[in-house]
């Protein structure tokens, strides 16, 4: 009896890497591989940027080498990190604000058409004029720089809100509408379990975009607003290093600026998967 | 002879739904629905049948109480359309499933029970034998996308039927399946309608399937939408799968057929 000598543990260690299902070992590599090729892309652009800096021996006040920016951001890393915070903190909140605002509106509006008619007007005008426009106005009449400063970021935040708040409830399909009036549901029931749940992928996709706004909104509110307050955020340090010609910081406090930006895109499409991903088109995972 | 296209239907139960002189005209001008005197009496199985625009979903629609109709008067149980007890002891089924695709199967058939106020508890029992009704028992957790055409229809159907209904409406329900699942679809909504003490009004544009389900078929002309023939059918009963290969079955197929060919005349086929 040789085949009595093997043990059978070891074989089936053996065979399990075999046996495994080939399609799941290359949906594993497929999503190693897209965490790996952005991050060898991106060490190969520094390093690439690095070697151009020192080979051609470009003085770091013109363009300066990703490791003096990486020193910069470790040694003025607290002041940077609290002007971040700020920054952050603006963000969050005139997003938060624009959430409620512009999902209550949307609401309203989708519940009443003369209502719409006579606010949506107002709801334009504030879009489309340029933000970098009304902020010196909005700086004189709001006393507090940062009560004036979220309400520029909201501006920007709150329109796609409250317009796709207001399609997506209207999106509601008509069969199921007509359902609901033939069950006899109530208004509440009918917004809870048909309008909210309608609305909900057209809200998501507005998210994702006034995330991005909101940030673009505080940046450029600060900008305008220049370094007048104490507790400044980015934008007034990129604007300050810039006076005193201070080109590393400068990049420092940028790299900071992209990556509250690549958190707050990852952040919400990490919310809109959360939420859709087992039943809307946009997010579902198709096999095959 | 077994037609008889003037005599009343051989279900003798109490009458259920009344139209009388019932005209419709859409705010556009469309005369949808001219004069139409209609008495379906509880137990009867009747398919409106028709070309398309003649009318059908008008009529189902008045009767279910999502539409007032422009002139005459409707009764359903004997109050007017959709004000009976909440939600009304009538279901309807449309042409898609229109199911919720953000909910599962079981609380896609949970939704009429949820909207009058009983908890997911209360409900349970309720929702389960709806759903083994339609064979779907297994799929409670599943999402509608994840179901075939077919499927979802079961799922449509067993929300119809969660609330026990004493009338079900049906608009075009298998229209856009494949003919097997069609006629497996059909001997299902027959057993319902035998087994629950069913009133079912179904609307169709196929002559066979009329045939094949109904103890009657109202056949409706276009321009202006109206009933032209009302014809009584032999024993539905009693009818299965067999019975699509009988020569009588294909003999009122003729018959059916003919009295829908009169209505085609003027049929503009530009529509
Ligand atoms: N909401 C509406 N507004 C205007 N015209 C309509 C409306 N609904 C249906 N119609 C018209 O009424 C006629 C009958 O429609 P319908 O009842 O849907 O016919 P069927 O279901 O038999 O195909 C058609 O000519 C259609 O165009
Ligand atoms: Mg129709």
């Amino acid at each position: 009896m040789s085949t009595s000598t093997t043990d059978p543990v070891t074989m089936a260690a053996q065979s399990a890497p075999a046996s495994e299902d080939p399609a799941l070992r290359a949906a594993r590599r497929e999503r190693r591989m897209r965490i790996l090729m952005p991050c060898i892309a991106l060490l190969a652009a520094l390093g690439l940027w690095e070697f151009l800096v020192r080979y051609n021996e470009i003085p770091h006040y013109l363009i300066p080498a990703p490791s003096l920016i990486a020193k910069t951001l470790w040694t003025d890393g607290p002041s940077l990190l609290s002007s971040a915070w700020f920054t952050v903190k603006l963000t969050l909140l005139s997003l938060g604000l624009a959430i409620i605002g512009g999902v209550a509106l949307g609401m309203v509006f989708a519940l009443s058409r003369t209502i719409e008619m006579s606010l949506f007007p107002f709801a334009v005008i504030l879009q489309v004029t340029p933000v970098v426009a009304i902020a010196p106005l909005i700086l004189i009449y709001v006393d507090s720089t940062f009560a004036a400063l979220l309400i520029c970021a909201w501006i920007v935040a709150f329109f796609p809100i409250l317009s796709n708040t207001a399609i997506g409830m209207r999106s509601a399909d008509h069969n199921l509408r007509d359902l609901f009036t033939l069950y006899g549901a109530t208004k509440w029931q009918r917004l809870r379990y048909l309008l909210i749940p309608s609305a909900l992928p057209y809200f998501m996709a507005a998210l994702k975009i006034a995330g991005g706004l909101a940030l673009i909104g505080a940046v450029v509110a600060e900008f305008v607003a220049g370094t007048a307050g104490q507790n400044t955020g980015l934008a007034s340090r990129i604007l300050e290093s810039s006076f005193r010609n201070e080109i590393p910081r400068m990049f420092a406090a940028l790299l900071l600026v992209s990556m509250l930006g690549i958190a707050i895109f990852l952040a919400t499409s990490w919310l809109s998967r959360a939420v859709l991903g087992h039943w809307h088109e946009s997010e579902i995972k198709r096999q095959g | 002879m077994p037609l008889d296209t003037t005599a009343k239907s051989p279900v003798q139960g109490a009458a259920q739904i009344e139209m009388s002189h019932v005209f419709k005209r859409f705010d556009n001008g469309t005369l949808a629905l001219q004069d139409m005197d209609l008495t379906i009496r509880q137990g009867e199985f009747v398919s409106l049948l028709g070309p398309s625009g003649c009318g059908k979903s008008t009529a189902l629609r008045m009767i279910s109480g999502l539409l007032a109709p422009s002139s005459g008067q409707i009764t359903v149980n004997g109050h007017a359309p959709g004000k009976g007890v909440q939600g009304g002891d009538v279901s309807f089924v449309f042409q898609e499933p229109t199911l919720m695709p953000w909910a599962t199967v079981f609380d896609n058939v949970y939704l009429p029970l949820k909207l009058r106020g009983l908890s997911r508890k209360q409900a349970e029992a309720q929702v389960t034998e709806a759903l083994e009704m339609v064979g779907l028992a297994k799929f409670g957790g599943s999402y509608p996308r994840e179901l075939s055409g077919g499927m979802k229809m079961r799922v449509s159907i067993a929300r119809a039927m969660v609330t026990r209904p004493k009338l079900l409406l049906m608009d075009e329900p298998f229209a856009a399946l494949d003919e097997m699942t069609r006629f497996k679809l059909n001997n299902d909504v027959l057993n319902l309608w035998r087994r629950n003490g069913l009133t079912v009004i179904f609307v169709t544009h196929s002559v066979f399937e009329s045939v094949y389900l109904s103890s009657r078929v109202v056949v409706m002309a276009p321009r202006p939408g109206r009933v032209v023939h009302d014809m009584a059918l032999p024993d539905a009963t009693t009818r299965d799968a067999h019975y699509r290969t009988t020569p009588e079955y294909a003999e009122t197929c003729r018959l059916v057929s003919d009295a829908l060919e009169g209505t085609m005349d003027d049929v503009d086929l530009n529509h």
